[in-house]
C-alpha cells in the first residue's frame, strides 16, 4: 500500500479500531461484493484484505469469449496475440486496491479457515485474522475423467484447454497461433481442427471463437439438445441448424471416451464411445463447472453442490462467514451466470456493513441474452410449460432460423425463449422481471400485429424507406446517425426528429436504431421518465410532488430537476400533472402552458386559432346554428367546418379576436385544443332510430356535460352508439359505449382511429346509464393518474393489461374505486369554462398578436362551394 | 403589441418599448422594432432575450413558444432556438434565427437590432 502517508487514509493506529474483513476470491463476485461494501462506506468500518489465487487483479470473465474471438483478426500479423486488449478485461487494476486502502494478496491461495481462532491460512504460510470473512471462490471447469486428458496430476495434455480463466484463453490463443506458424511452414493448406467437448453456452462461445481463428470446429455434446440448460429441444434444433449452416460440425448424443495423443505427447484426436475417432489438434473442455468448495469442506462448512447459505448470504454454520457467487448454494440453486451474483453481492454488502441488516436474497429469475456464433439467443425463466394450465405460445420459422416461445402462468410471463430474432427480448425481459400484465392476445408478446411494419424486420428494410412520415426521416438517416456516434434511440430521435411528429412511428424508429446498434442499444433510463427533465417515473414523481406539497411547475423544477433548472420540453407535462393532482390548489403559472392552453384555442399553421364551442353529444339547435352563422359572418371567419367529433369549427381566428368571438358565440369551450376530454360522438339512439337499443344521444350528452374539459396525459375522445351497428364508431374511441339488448352498455376502452388504429376492448358491460357514467369516470381517472405523458389509451390499455384494468376499475380488487370516484368528482367540481373565465385577460398581453406585420389570417378563405375564394 | 419606429444610432435600429412588465415572467411577447418583428423573452431564470419573431422553419410565432433558461420552442413544430444566440438546436436542418439585444433601462424594455455578441 502506497497510501498510508496520505491524510485521507488511516494510520496504522486507527486501523486497529476497524474490524478485519477478509475476502477470499478475487473474481467477478468477490470484486463485486467488495465494490458494494465500499459503496456502503465499508472502508470506514473495515480493514480489508483480499486473496486471489490467479495472479491478476480481478477481471471480467464474461469477456473471455471476446478475448478469444477478438484476437482472431490479429493472429496472422501479430505474434503477440495476448497483447493489448487485456487491460480492458480487468475490472479493477492494482491501483484500485491501493487507492481504496485494500491489501491484495494476488497469487496466494487460502488453504484453511480456523473458524475458532478466526484466521485464514495462506499457501504462502501467512496467517490472516478476520472478523468477517467473505468466500467468493467461484468455480472451475469440470474435466470428465477420460484417458489422455492429463499429462500429469496438475497439467493438461498439450492442446487440451478448459475455458474458464484468463490463462485458459491466452493459452488457447498461443496454441492456435503457434500451431498456425508451425503449419504454415509445413503444410500449405493446413486446416487446423478443434473439438469442443460440451455444447453448453460456454462451449458454443469457445467454438465460435476458435472458428473465428480459422479452425474447423467440432462440438461434441452428450445429448441431442445443445445448450440444454437454457433451451428445450426445438429451440436447440433451430440453433443447431444455424450453427451448422455456418460450418460448425455437431456431434450430438455422443460422448468422448478418450483423448488421443500424437508422438509428441500432444493432442492428435479424440475417440468417441462408439469407437469412432476424429483427428484434431486442439481440445476445449466445457463440460460444465464445479463450485470451488474445497476450502469450505476442510473448514467444516456445510456444503452440498456448493456452500449452503441462508437468505443473508451467510454460511448456515457461521454468521461471520459470507458466501457469494458461483460457490454459493441458496435455496438449492447454484447460479453460474452474472445477474444473480450482482444481486447476491448487494444483499451481502447490506448485511455486512449494516446498511440494511434485514436485507434478504430470495433467489434470482434468470434471463440470458447472448450471441452464439452470430446467432442471437435470449432465454429467461422456464424453458417449456410445466403444468397443464401453463399457456404456451410457440412460433417457429426454421427457414429463417427463428424460433420463439413464451410460457405464461396465471397471466404472468414465467419463461421465454428467442432464437434467431431477439427483437422482443427487451420487452419480454421487462414483462418477466416486473411480472407485469400481458396483452390479451399473447402472440403480441412476440409480434407487433397490425403495425405498419407488419412482418418486416427493421434490419431488412431498404435504406431509403421512410420511417418517420411526419418529418421525412428515412432508415438510412437513422443508420447514418448511429454510424455518426449516436448511442441511443433518444439520441437518434433528437438528431433526426424521427418520431417527433405524430409519434406513431416510434416503435419502428426504435427497431431500426436498435438493429443499427447491433441489438446492443442500451435501454435508455430516460424512457421511463414522465418528463425528460426530471429523472423519475410518474408514480415516483407524483409521490415526491405530494410529499413535498409542490403545487407549481416552477416549484417542481426547483425541487426535483437535477440542476434545479426549468426545461421547455417538460413544462406541459408537469402543468397537466399538477392540474390533475391539485384540482383546487394548483398555482396557475401560465408560462408552463402550451400556447393552446394559454388562449384556449388550437394554433394553426399561420398563427391563428380555431374556435370549437362545446356541442354536447353533437346535438345543436337552430338558434345555436343561427348564432354561429352570425359570428362567422361578423368576424369574417375564413372557414367553418364540421369536425369529426360532431361539432362546428371556426377556423382562422386571430389571437386578439378570440375573446370577442367567444363572447359573441355565448357558448362554452369545446376544448378542441387540450390534452383533455374532447368530445362524445353519438348516434341518434332510441329517440329516432328504429334499431336503437339504448339512448346513446342522452348518455353522450350526459358524459360530455359531466367530464367536459377534464385534463389528462393526452386527449380523450369518446363515442356512444345506440346499438351494435356502432354508428358512433365506439370501438375506435378512447372510451366507447355500445348499447346491447337489455338494454345494457358495453364499455370499450383503448380504441383509436388516428395515427394508430386499434379496436378497443370491453372493460365492462353495465346495466344502467348511471353505472356507465360512473365507470367511465373511474376509468378516466385511473388513466389520468397512471398514464405517461402523451400516452393515449391505445398504448395505456395494452400496457396495463385489460384484465388488470378490469380488476382495478370494475371489480375494485385493490380498493381504489372510492378514491378514484372521489378524485374525479373533485375534478368535475373544480371545472370552470375557460372562455368565460378568460374574458378578463389573465396575463399582460395574453391575446396580443405574436406575428406583427404579417396580416392574418394567412389560411385561404373558402367559399361554401369548398374551393378557396 | 407595441410598435416603435425606432432610433438609428451607429447604423443600428433600437427602440424603447415600454415597461418590462408587458412580458409576463417565463413568457415572450412580440414587438415591432422599426420594420422588424421581434419576440422578447423573459425567462424565469432572469434576463431579457430578443429573437426575430418568426420561426425560420415554417413561419411560426416564436413569441407564443414555451421558454426555459436556454431556449424557446416554436409552438408549431417544436423546433428549439437558443435565446442567447438564435441557434437552432433541434436539428432537422432548420436555420438559426436572428438574435438581437434586449435590455432593461429604468424599468423600460429596450431592444436594438444588434446581435447580442457584437
Amino acid at each position: 500500500m502506497t497510501a498510508l502517508e496520505e491524510p485521507t487514509h488511516r494510520t496504522a493506529t486507527d486501523r486497529d479500531t476497524r474490524a478485519e474483513l477478509v475476502v477470499v476470491g478475487n473474481g467477478m463476485s468477490g470484486a463485486r461484493a467488495l465494490e458494494e461494501i465500499l459503496a456502503r462506506g465499508g472502508d470506514e468500518m473495515f480493514a480489508i484484505t483480499v486473496f486471489g489465487d490467479e495472479p491478476y487483479g480481478n477481471y471480467n470473465r464474461i469477456l473471455l469469449s471476446e478475448v478469444l474471438a477478438n484476437a482472431a483478426g490479429q493472429v496472422v500479423d501479430n505474434d503477440d496475440v495476448d497483447g493489448d486488449d487485456e487491460d480492458e478485461l480487468f475490472l479493477n487494476p492494482r491501483a484500485w486496491y491501493d487507492d481504496n486502502g485494500i491489501t491484495l494478496h494476488a497469487g496466494v491461495r487460502v488453504v484453511r479457515i480456523d473458524r475458532h481462532a478466526k484466521v485464514v491460512y495462506g499457501d504462502d504460510g501467512s496467517v490472516t485474522p478476520y472478523d468477517t470473512l467473505v468466500l467468493a471462490t467461484g468455480s472451475r471447469s469440470f474435466f470428465p475423467p477420460m484417458d489422455g486428458m492429463w499429462a500429469s496430476d496438475t497439467e493438461l495434455t498439450p492442446g487440451v484447454f478448459g475455458f474458464r480463466s484468463l490463462d485458459d484463453a491466452t493459452g488457447m490463443l498461443r496454441h492456435v497461433a503457434g500451431d498456425a506458424a508451425m503449419r504454415s511452414s509445413t503444410r500449405e493448406d493446413g486446416k487446423r481442427s478443434a473439438v469442443v467437448i460440451g455444447g453448453g453456452l460456454l462451449g458454443l462461445e469457445a467454438a465460435a471463437g476458435l472458428q473465428a481463428h480459422g479452425l474447423a470446429v467440432h462440438v461434441v455434446h452428450p445429448t441431442e439438445v445443445l445448450m440444454n440448460q437454457q433451451l428445450e429441444a426445438q429451440a436447440s434444433a433451430v440453433l443447431r441448424s444455424k450453427l451448422e449452416d455456418m460450418g460448425m460440425h455437431m456431434h450430438l448424443g455422443v460422448k468422448t471416451s478418450e483423448i488421443l495423443l500424437g508422438d509428441d505427447g500432444a493432442v492428435s484426436g479424440v475417440r468417441f464411445t462408439d469407437g469412432s475417432t476424429l483427428g484434431c489438434d486442439t481440445v476445449v473442455v466445457t463440460a460444465g463447472i464445479r463450485p470451488n468448495i474445497g476450502l469450505a469442506v476442510v473448514s467444516g462448512l456445510e456444503t452440498q453442490r456448493a456452500i449452503v447459505v441462508d437468505d443473508r448470504m451467510r454460511s448456515v454454520d457461521d454468521d461471520d462467514i459470507f458466501v457469494v457467487g458461483e460457490c454459493a448454494q441458496h435455496r438449492g440453486e447454484v447460479y453460474g451466470v452474472v445477474g444473480p451474483l450482482w444481486e447476491q453481492a448487494a444483499v451481502l454488502a447490506d448485511v455486512v456493513t449494516g446498511a440494511d441488516p434485514g436485507a434478504e436474497y430470495h433467489g434470482s429469475r434468470l434471463a440470458t441474452k447472448l450471441k452464439v456464433a452470430g446467432v442471437d439467443v435470449a432465454q429467461m425463466g422456464v424453458k417449456s410449460p410445466e403444468r397443464e394450465s401453463d399457456e404456451f405460445v410457440q412460433f417457429s420459422e426454421t427457414g429463417r432460423g427463428v424460433y420463439q416461445t413464451v410460457v405464461i402462468r396465471d397471466g404472468t410471463l414465467i419463461g421465454a425463449t428467442l432464437v434467431g430474432d431477439i427483437s422482443k427480448a427487451a420487452a419480454l425481459t421487462q414483462a418477466f422481471d416486473s411480472r407485469s400484465a400481458l396483452p390479451e392476445e399473447r402472440i403480441r408478446l412476440l409480434f407487433d400485429l397490425g403495425s405498419a411494419d407488419d412482418g418486416t424486420s427493421a434490419a431488412d428494410l431498404p435504406d431509403d424507406t421512410q420511417i418517420c412520415n411526419c418529418n421525412g426521416v428515412s432508415k438510412g438517416d437513422l443508420v447514418a446517425c448511429v454510424e455518426g456516434g449516436a448511442e441511443s434511440v433518444s439520441a437518434c430521435m433528437a438528431a433526426t426528429r424521427a418520431g417527433k411528429g405524430c409519434g406513431s412511428c416510434k416503435g419502428l424508429v426504435t427497431e431500426v436504431v436498435e438493429a443499427a446498434l447491433g441489438g446492443e442499444g442500451a435501454a435508455d433510463p430516460a424512457d421511463s421518465y414522465y418528463v425528460p427533465a426530471i429523472p423519475m417515473d410518474k408514480p415516483t414523481l407524483m409521490a415526491e410532488i405530494r410529499s413535498r406539497g409542490l403545487t407549481s411547475v416552477s416549484a417542481v423544477f426547483e425541487a426535483l430537476a437535477p440542476d434545479g433548472k426549468d426545461h421547455v420540453g417538460s413544462k406541459m407535462g408537469l402543468t397537466a400533472l399538477l392540474r390533475m393532482m391539485w384540482p383546487d390548489d394548483v398555482v396557475d403559472e401560465r408560462d408552463g402552458r402550451f400556447i393552446n392552453d394559454r388562449v384556449h384555442g388550437n394554433i394553426q399553421r399561420d398563427g391563428t386559432f380555431s374556435v370549437v364551442p362545446r356541442m354536447s353529444g353533437g346535438v345543436t339547435t337552430p338558434a345555436q346554428l343561427r348564432r354561429i352563422a352570425d359570428v362567422a359572418e361578423k368576424h369574417d371567419i375564413p372557414m367553418v367546418k364540421l369536425t369529426g367529433g360532431q361539432r362546428i369549427d371556426l377556423l382562422g381566428v386571430p389571437k386578439e379576436k378570440l375573446q370577442e368571438v367567444w363572447a359573441d358565440l355565448d357558448m362554452p369551450s369545446g376544448w378542441a385544443y387540450g390534452k383533455s376530454f374532447r368530445t362524445v360522438k353519438t348516434c341518434v339512439g332510441t329517440d329516432f332510430c328504429r334499431f336503437g337499443l339504448g339512448d346513446s344521444t342522452q348518455l353522450g350528452i350526459d358524459l360530455e356535460e359531466r367530464y367536459k374539459g377534464i385534463e389528462g396525459p393526452a386527449k380523450m375522445k369518446l363515442g356512444v352508439s345506440g346499438c351494435p351497428r356502432n354508428c358512433a364508431e365506439s370501438m375506435v374511441k378512447d372510451v366507447g359505449l355500445v348499447a346491447i339488448e337489455g338494454p345494457r352498455w358495453q364499455i370499450y376502452v383503448g380504441g383509436a382511429a388516428g395515427a394508430t388504429v386499434r379496436q378497443g376492448e370491453v372493460l365492462a358491460t353495465v346495466d344502467s346509464h348511471d353505472e356507465a357514467l360512473r365507470l367511465v369516470g373511474r376509468f378516466l381517472q385511473y388513466y389520468r393518474e397512471h398514464a405517461n405523458w402523451l400516452e393515449r389509451t391505445y398504448d395505456f390499455v395494452p400496457r396495463m393489461g385489460l384484465e388488470y384494468l378490469k380488476a382495478v376499475v370494475v371489480d375494485d380488487a385493490e380498493g381504489l374505486a372510492d378514491g378514484l370516484d372521489a378524485r374525479m368528482q373533485e375534478a368535475v367540481d373544480a371545472y370552470a369554462d375557460p372562455w368565460a373565465t378568460d374574458q378578463r385577460e389573465r396575463t399582460p398581453g395574453q391575446f396580443h398578436d405574436a406575428l406583427p406585420i404579417i396580416p392574418l389570417p394567412q389560411v385561404p378563405v373558402r367559399s361554401s362551394s369548398g374551393s378557396p375564394a | 403589441m407595441t410598435a416603435s419606429d425606432g432610433v438609428v444610432s451607429d447604423g443600428v435600429v433600437s427602440a424603447r418599448l415600454g415597461p418590462v412588465e408587458q412580458i409576463p415572467v417565463g413568457e415572450g411577447r412580440a414587438f415591432l422594432v422599426g420594420d422588424e418583428p421581434v419576440a422578447v423573452f423573459r425567462p424565469r431564470s432572469g434576463g431579457l432575450y430578443a429573437l426575430r419573431a418568426i420561426c425560420p422553419h415554417r413561419g411560426g410565432p416564436l413569441a407564443d413558444g414555451l421558454v426555459d433558461a436556454e431556449v424557446v420552442m416554436c409552438p408549431l413544430h417544436n423546433h428549439q432556438f437558443r435565446l442567447a444566440s438564435g441557434e437552432c438546436v433541434s436539428g432537422g436542418g432548420v436555420a438559426d434565427v436572428d438574435a438581437y439585444t434586449a435590455t432593461e433601462e429604468d424599468g423600460e424594455l429596450v431592444v436594438s437590432l444588434r446581435s447580442p455578441s457584437g
